[in-house]
C-alpha cells in the first residue's frame, strides 16, 4: 500500500535520432531513471496530439516527445511541426489543469545518449515533485500493471 | 373502419437552447407532412404532453425519438432513460446530445465555480443572501425537490444507447427533412433504415471540401479574432489568420459560416475515424504557424517565436473544443482534488 510514487513517462522517440540516442545510452550502460517507457515513431512530427491526450488519459504522469535537433530532421522539418504543435498543446493542457512540466520536448541526436538520459532524469524528478496526475481516479498504472503485463 | 396506425414521433430537449426545435420547424411546409405521417406523442416545445404520459406508454411505443440537449442534471438523465425505454429508434439530435456542445464547455471548470458564477459573482446579479437552489426544500405545503446538478456534462450516448446521430448546432433543416423522408419510407413502405450507429445528415469529408473560398499555402504569423479583422472576400479564412475549424470538421452544412466571412466553429463535429476534434484542429492550425526560415534561428529563439504566435490564440480549449468537449479524449478539466480523494488516491 505504501509504495513511493514512481512517475510514469511515455516517451515518443523518433526513429532517426532520439531512439538511437536511447539505444546508445543503453549500450554505453548509462545509468538513468527507468521511468520513461519508450515508443518509437518514425518522426517527432508523427506524434498526433491525440497520442499525448490518450497517454494522459490512460494513466501517464508525463509525456516526452523527443526528436532530432531543428535543422537535422530526417524529413526536413517534421520536428519543427512537432515543436509548433507542442507549444500549442502545452498551453491547451494548462487549461485542463495539466502542468506544463508534464509535457516536454527534447532534442537528442543519435550521438547524444547522455542528453537524453539527463532529460529523462530531470523530467522524472520534476514530475515526482508535482505528484501523480492520475487522470482517472481509482485507476492507477500500478493497479493496471498486472493486466498490462499479461498483454 | 380499418387504417394503418401512424408511426409515433417524440422530440425532447434536455440541456439545450431550443434551436434544434426551431430547426425542425424550419423545414417549412414539410412540417405539415410530418404531422400527416406521424402521430406526435411527446414534443414539449410545440404540444402539451406530460412526462407521465410517456411513462404510461408501453415500452417501444414511440417509433422515432429525436433527443436534443446534453445531460446536465438528473432530470435530463431520467428523461433520456425513460425515452430510450419507450422508443424503438433513439436519435442524438444536434451537437449537445451528440458531443456536449456549449454546455459541455463547463467541464473545463467545476460545478461549484459554475454555480458561483450563476448565483454570486456576476455584475448583473442582486443576491445579497447568496441564495442557491436546493435539491430539497421544506415549505409549508410540503417538500419541494429539484433535479441534481451534475459535476460534468455528459452526452446522450454516455447515458443510454443511441441508434443514430444527427450533428450540427443546429442540424440544417434540409438535412433534417432528408432524414425524415428516409425514416418515413422505412416506417410506411418497409424501406431499409440506415445502418445502426450511423451519423446522418452530414458528409464524411472535411468542411473545406465544400467551402468555395480560395486556399493558398498557409503561413500565419499572428491569429485574429473575428472582431480584429475585416476578412478579404473570397480568400480562405485560415490563410488570413482567422481561426476556422473547417479542416477538422465534418461537412454537410455547405460551409455556411465561412461563406459569410465567419470561421467555421466546428459544430458538425469530427470527421469519420477521428476521436478528438480539438486535437486534430490543434495539429492543423499549429502547422500553419510561420516563423520565417527556422534555419535562421537557434533552438530557443525558435521556440520563443512560436510561443509569440501561439499567444495570439486565446482560449485554445474553448476554441478547438467549442462543441466537442463532451466527446473529447480528456472530457474536461482535471477533476477537483476532493473528487480525486473520493476515488481512493491523492
Amino acid at each position: 500500500m505504501n509504495n513511493p510514487f514512481e512517475p510514469v513517462i511515455v516517451g515518443f522517440l523518433c526513429n532517426w535520432c532520439s531512439y538511437r540516442a536511447a539505444d546508445l545510452a543503453g549500450t554505453a550502460r548509462l545509468k538513468y531513471a527507468p521511468n520513461m517507457r519508450a515508443i518509437r515513431v518514425m518522426c517527432s512530427g508523427r506524434v498526433d496530439p491525440q497520442f499525448v491526450l490518450k497517454a494522459f488519459r490512460e494513466g501517464a504522469d508525463g509525456v516526452m516527445i523527443a526528436g532530432c535537433h531543428p535543422g537535422a530532421c530526417h524529413y526536413v522539418e517534421g520536428n519543427i511541426k512537432a515543436l509548433k504543435r507542442f507549444v500549442l498543446l502545452r498551453s491547451l493542457l494548462q487549461q485542463w489543469g495539466i502542468e506544463k512540466e508534464r509535457l516536454q520536448i527534447v532534442w537528442a541526436s543519435a550521438s547524444e545518449g547522455t542528453i537524453l538520459a539527463e532529460a529523462v532524469n530531470r523530467m522524472t524528478e520534476e514530475i515526482r515533485a508535482l505528484g501523480p496526475l492520475q487522470w482517472q481516479p481509482g485507476r492507477t498504472v500500478a493497479q493496471r500493471e498486472p493486466e498490462l503485463a499479461e498483454v | 373502419m380499418e387504417h394503418k396506425e401512424k408511426p409515433k414521433l417524440a422530440m425532447y430537449w434536455a440541456s439545450s437552447c431550443g434551436g434544434c426545435e426551431i430547426s425542425v420547424l424550419n423545414i417549412g411546409e414539410h412540417i405539415l407532412t410530418v404531422d400527416q405521417v406521424f402521430d406526435l406523442v411527446f414534443f414539449p416545445c410545440i404540444a402539451d404532453f406530460k412526462v407521465s404520459d410517456v411513462a404510461n406508454y408501453p415500452d417501444g411505443y414511440i417509433d422515432l425519438c429525436l433527443f436534443n440537449g446534453a445531460i446536465r442534471n438528473s432530470e435530463n438523465e431520467e428523461t433520456a432513460r425513460l425515452l430510450r425505454q419507450k422508443s424503438k429508434v433513439m436519435v442524438a439530435f444536434g451537437s449537445c446530445a451528440y458531443e456536449g456542445c456549449i454546455p459541455a464547455l463547463s467541464n473545463l471548470t467545476s460545478k461549484q465555480a459554475t454555480l458561483a458564477t450563476v448565483y454570486d459573482d456576476n455584475p448583473s446579479l442582486d443576491n445579497p443572501e447568496h441564495i442557491r437552489p436546493l435539491e430539497e426544500a421544506e415549505v409549508p405545503e410540503g417538500m419541494l425537490d429539484l433535479p441534481e446538478f451534475y459535476d460534468r456534462v455528459k452526452t446522450l450516448d454516455q447515458v443510454v444507447p443511441v441508434d443514430y446521430t444527427i450533428p450540427g448546432c443546429p442540424p440544417e433543416p434540409e438535412q433534417i427533412w432528408a432524414i425524415l423522408q428516409v425514416v418515413v419510407a422505412a416506417f410506411t413502405e418497409g424501406a431499409p433504415l440506415p445502418p445502426p450507429g450511423a451519423i446522418l445528415g452530414a458528409g464524411d469529408r472535411a468542411l473545406c471540401d465544400e467551402c468555395p473560398l480560395a486556399r493558398e499555402e498557409k503561413a500565419v504569423s499572428r491569429f485574429y479574432r473575428p472582431f480584429e479583422i475585416d476578412p478579404e472576400p473570397g480568400k480562405c479564412l485560415l490563410d488570413q489568420g482567422i481561426v476556422c475549424m473547417g479542416p477538422a470538421t465534418r461537412n454537410g452544412c455547405k460551409a455556411l459560416c465561412p461563406r459569410v466571412g465567419m470561421g467555421c466553429r466546428g459544430c458538425y463535429g469530427p470527421m469519420e475515424g477521428v476521436e478528438d476534434q480539438g486535437a486534430k484542429m490543434l495539429s492543423a492550425i499549429a502547422s500553419t504557424i510561420d516563423v520565417g526560415d527556422p534555419a535562421d534561428l537557434d533552438e530557443e529563439e525558435l521556440e520563443r517565436k512560436i510561443e509569440e504566435v501561439v499567444a495570439t490564440l486565446p482560449d485554445p480549449a474553448g476554441t478547438f473544443y467549442r462543441f466537442s468537449m463532451g466527446h473529447s479524449l480528456l472530457r474536461g478539466a482535471r477533476p477537483e482534488p476532493e473528487a480525486v480523494t473520493e476515488g481512493g488516491g491523492s
